[in-house]
């Protein structure tokens, strides 16, 4: 799995000659989704690739879901960044392969998820035959292992729906897909 | 026109043809659970079912673009979805058949599911990069529907008397449209020579398999009759593919180049 640059680099050390492509990476990490808005899409792992060849810049994004709604909503804001960001040359591609899973949230990305409310992936996806049944799930409001599955599907693509026996609350779990 | 000239458009074609019948299979299913959104025995089924058609309708987008593409026409998605006629469309007859009761539905998706881990399975290796990535990308969420379709047929079959006898008549209403999934035509013959398709055949007796165990666990019974050969993937459709049609396009052709 190509790694994104973690941490990102600070604003002082934007110089020499990736200064353009640092300087995008910070930008994509102001982007966030238009369904959980802690999360920015660089936390969400699905820009793939910032490059600059021969004055050429390309930044791929890959889709989460194929039919997620939100993937039309990012490409708009992460066009509208770079243009406002002072690089409407930029290329925007969208890629396919290798397709987006939860293993591309990073743990940065797994953190606000949690303090959103939203249990994060609790499995590697990385070649099942076929899904292993769902795992334990931590409540992410009172932490206890004590939660049950309400139903496989929730109110996003992404996410199935879970209770907290504990705490009683109800809550969402981010999908291991 | 010189032989020369006239394979590769003849190729063209039939690979545009092979990848149209996976969109619409794939769109007109994903029009058919749609229907169930407000319906569904409960709440939590109504948002699985909308999840489910959400998914198969994403993946309908990525196989139309690309047919769109290989056609050569300057169709797009829009084009191919909403202004063919039902004898354009590929999809298996199966994935056309109305809903029925909640059962019904289930039985349709599993069997269907069951297909699509085969299909996709053996497109992950296709010589088509553009293809083996959109089915690299859907096989992931084919695992998941697979999972929750294949757990209500269980529940259902070994349910209660009414819940099994409901599951057992679903089954023998949709076994006919099966023989279709797995039966090779010239163009799949064709795409599989390239390397681009998988040989049905050999993918059929692993898809047999699957369901043999999972209808053992649902204490169904696989039904005895001999399938009828439909060619929902040649354009030979049931009735109801039309009516489908009726309300998916209707807005389109209503309001030619309407925009949301």
């Amino acid at each position: 799995m190509p790694a994104v640059p973690d941490p990102l680099p600070a604003a002082s050390a934007l110089a020499g000659p990736r200064t353009r492509e640092r300087q995008i990476w910070q930008l994509l990490a102001t982007v966030l989704d238009p369904e959980i808005p802690v999360l920015s899409i660089v936390d969400l792992g699905i820009v793939r690739e910032v490059r600059e060849e021969a004055g050429r810049l390309r930044v791929a994004i890959t889709p989460t879901y194929s039919g997620c709604p939100a993937t039309e909503v990012i490409r708009g804001l992460v066009r509208a960044a770079l243009d406002a960001g002072g690089h409407p040359d930029a290329v925007l591609e969208e890629v396919l392969s290798p397709p987006w899973t939860s293993d591309w949230l990073t743990p940065a990305g797994r953190e606000k998820l949690r303090s959103f409310g939203i249990a994060p992936p609790e499995q590697s996806v990385t070649n099942p035959r076929e899904l292993r049944p769902p795992p334990t799930v931590s409540c992410p409001r009172c932490a206890s292992r004590d939660t049950q599955r309400v139903s496989e599907f929730g109110s996003t693509p992404c996410k199935a729906h879970y209770r907290c026996a504990a705490c009683g609350e109800p809550f969402d779990y981010f999908k291991c897909l | 026109m010189s032989a020369a000239t006239t394979l590769p458009e003849a190729q063209q074609e039939a690979h545009c043809r092979y990848v149209l019948r996976l969109a619409d299979t794939s769109l007109v299913l994903g029009q058919r659970l749609a229907e169930w959104i407000g319906y569904a025995p409960a709440l939590e089924e109504d948002l699985a079912l909308a999840n489910l058609s959400l998914d198969f309708i994403g993946q309908a987008r990525l196989l139309l673009t690309y047919a769109g593409e290989l056609e050569g026409r300057g169709r797009d998605e829009d084009a191919l979805a909403f202004l063919r006629d039902a004898p354009e469309f590929l999809n298996l007859a199966l994935v056309e058949q109305p809903n029925g009761d909640f059962g019904h539905t289930i039985v349709r998706q599993w069997l269907i599911d069951a297909w699509q881990l085969e299909i996709y399975g053996a497109l992950e290796h296709s010589t088509d990069t553009r293809l083996a990535a959109i089915a690299a990308k859907s096989i992931r969420e084919t695992r998941y529907h697979y999972r929750f379709s294949s757990g209500w047929l269980v529940r259902l079959g070994d349910g209660t008397a009414e819940s099994r006898e409901r599951m057992q008549r679903a089954l023998d209403d949709l076994w006919r449209f099966t023989a279709e999934l797995f039966a090779p035509d010239e163009i799949d013959e064709r795409l599989n020579r390239e390397g681009i398709a998988p040989a049905l055949p050999e993918l059929a007796p692993r898809w047999s398999a699957r369901v043999d165990e999972d209808l053992r666990r649902a204490t169904l019974r696989r039904p005895a009759t001999q399938p009828y050969p439909w060619h929902g993937k040649g354009g030979v459709h049931t009735e109801h593919l039309g009516h489908l049609l009726g309300e998916m396009q209707h807005l389109q052709r209503s309001y030619p180049g309407a925009r949301w």
